[in-house]
């Protein structure tokens, strides 16, 4: 099966999006939003991805062995950083709406905001 | 719109995407079969070019340094933004958490998690600056390093209280850490700018044994930089979330008082 990985890649894409579509909690929504990014690992990885290749470290093995694309693998930790970064401007936020509104229900947020 | 009518959206929207995915993966090379060229041709030049193994590494403070760069202001700026949405308000003051709720006392940490804590420490530390160290051998590198450094700290928090915790990692230290950190790269940068060559040219010695750690001139300092400045960042972010649980309100949630 040679599409196996990236149906794996829209599955997770759209369970975490229906988490964030159905939320009912702010935490909640932001943890969904975390299995959505997810999905980009998953398909840069599995774009780069060669069957019987190498990881691409040279340490212990010649150059000219088949070695995976290093650029996704690059690509891939830029969005684990930038994914870091958002949670943690998003849990700030989430602590001050319930600080302000005494709520963390996105649709009460939504009502309350008028 | 209501929740059932709002999920039928959703699920329509999905059906659609589904369709067009499946449709857009016949045109492309299935799993396990990379077309290239661009990963072949830094895997094969990376090591002879900047003496570093880590191939990952070399793309990410080397060939596209400019772009990390990017990535690490990104981290740096969210840092910032955590610190500015949880400043302290109008009707904010700083306590212990006891009080919150009078005649229930924070449970002590227990003696397992102190000790488990405190044991873990160390080897945290360790692990942490091996891995910021190592960019340029071994799949490592100064953001992961950085939070396994940052996890060192969480770890004393875990073993003793919060205000240890900030003892150990004040906030004007940590900023100027992370300052540095971040400063470092830039600088870095610069410097190969003011000898007249590129901005982030690998300007130092690439060292003679390829994977040694003193190999790969800038990529290994820039890596350090990196680790510093994630690390600061992580104890930054952390900080100011269990700084929340510290706050008392004079008025709670929604104007009530409690």
């Amino acid at each position: 099966m040679h599409i196996f990985p990236f149906i794996v890649v829209v599955w997770i894409l759209a369970v975490g999006l229906y988490g964030v579509v159905t939320s009912r909690h702010l935490m909640h929504l932001i943890m969904c939003l975390i299995v959505v990014q997810s999905s980009t690992y998953v398909l840069l990885l599995a774009v780069g991805y060669r069957t019987g290749a190498v990881a691409p470290y040279f340490f212990d093995v010649p150059v000219h062995t088949p070695a995976v694309d290093p650029v996704v693998q690059a690509l891939t930790l830029t969005d684990v950083v930038v994914e870091a970064a958002v949670t943690a401007l998003l849990l700030a936020f989430a602590i001050q709406a319930h600080k302000r509104f005494g709520t963390l229900d996105p649709q009460q947020l939504v009502q309350l905001k008028g | 719109m209501t929740p059932g009518l709002r999920r039928w959206v959703f699920l329509a929207g999905m059906a659609g995407l589904a369709a067009f995915y499946l449709w857009g993966l016949h045109g492309l090379p299935g799993f396990g079969r990379y077309p290239g060229p661009y990963g072949d041709l830094i895997n094969r030049i990376a090591v002879s070019q900047t003496n570093a193994t880590g191939v990952v590494s070399a793309v990410n403070f080397e060939y596209r340094g400019f772009d990390t760069l990017g990535e690490e202001f990104i981290l740096f700026a969210a840092a910032t933004g955590v610190a500015t949405v949880l400043r302290r308000l109008r009707g904010e003051r700083e306590g212990s958490a006891e009080d919150e709720a009078a005649g229930r006392d924070v449970p002590p940490t227990s003696d397992a998690v102190r000790q488990v804590a405190l044991l873990l420490t160390g080897p945290a530390l360790v692990m942490g600056w091996y891995l910021a160290s190592h960019a340029q051998t071994s799949p490592s590198g100064g953001f992961q390093g950085g939070v396994v450094l940052a996890t060192a700290f969480i770890l004393i928090y875990l073993a003793g209280q919060f205000l240890a915790f900030e003892r150990f990692s004040p906030v004007d230290v940590t900023d100027a850490v992370e300052a540095v950190g971040a400063g470092g790269f830039a600088a870095i940068g610069l410097a190969g700018v003011a000898m007249g060559l590129s901005f982030l040219t690998n300007f130092l010695g690439l060292g003679t044994i390829p994977g040694a750690v003193s190999s790969s001139g800038t990529i290994a300092l820039i890596s350090f930089f990196v680790g510093m400045e994630v690390a600061a960042a992580f104890v930054l972010i952390v900080s100011e979330m269990l700084d929340q649980a510290l706050l008392l309100r004079a008025t709670g949630p929604g104007g009530r008082s409690r």
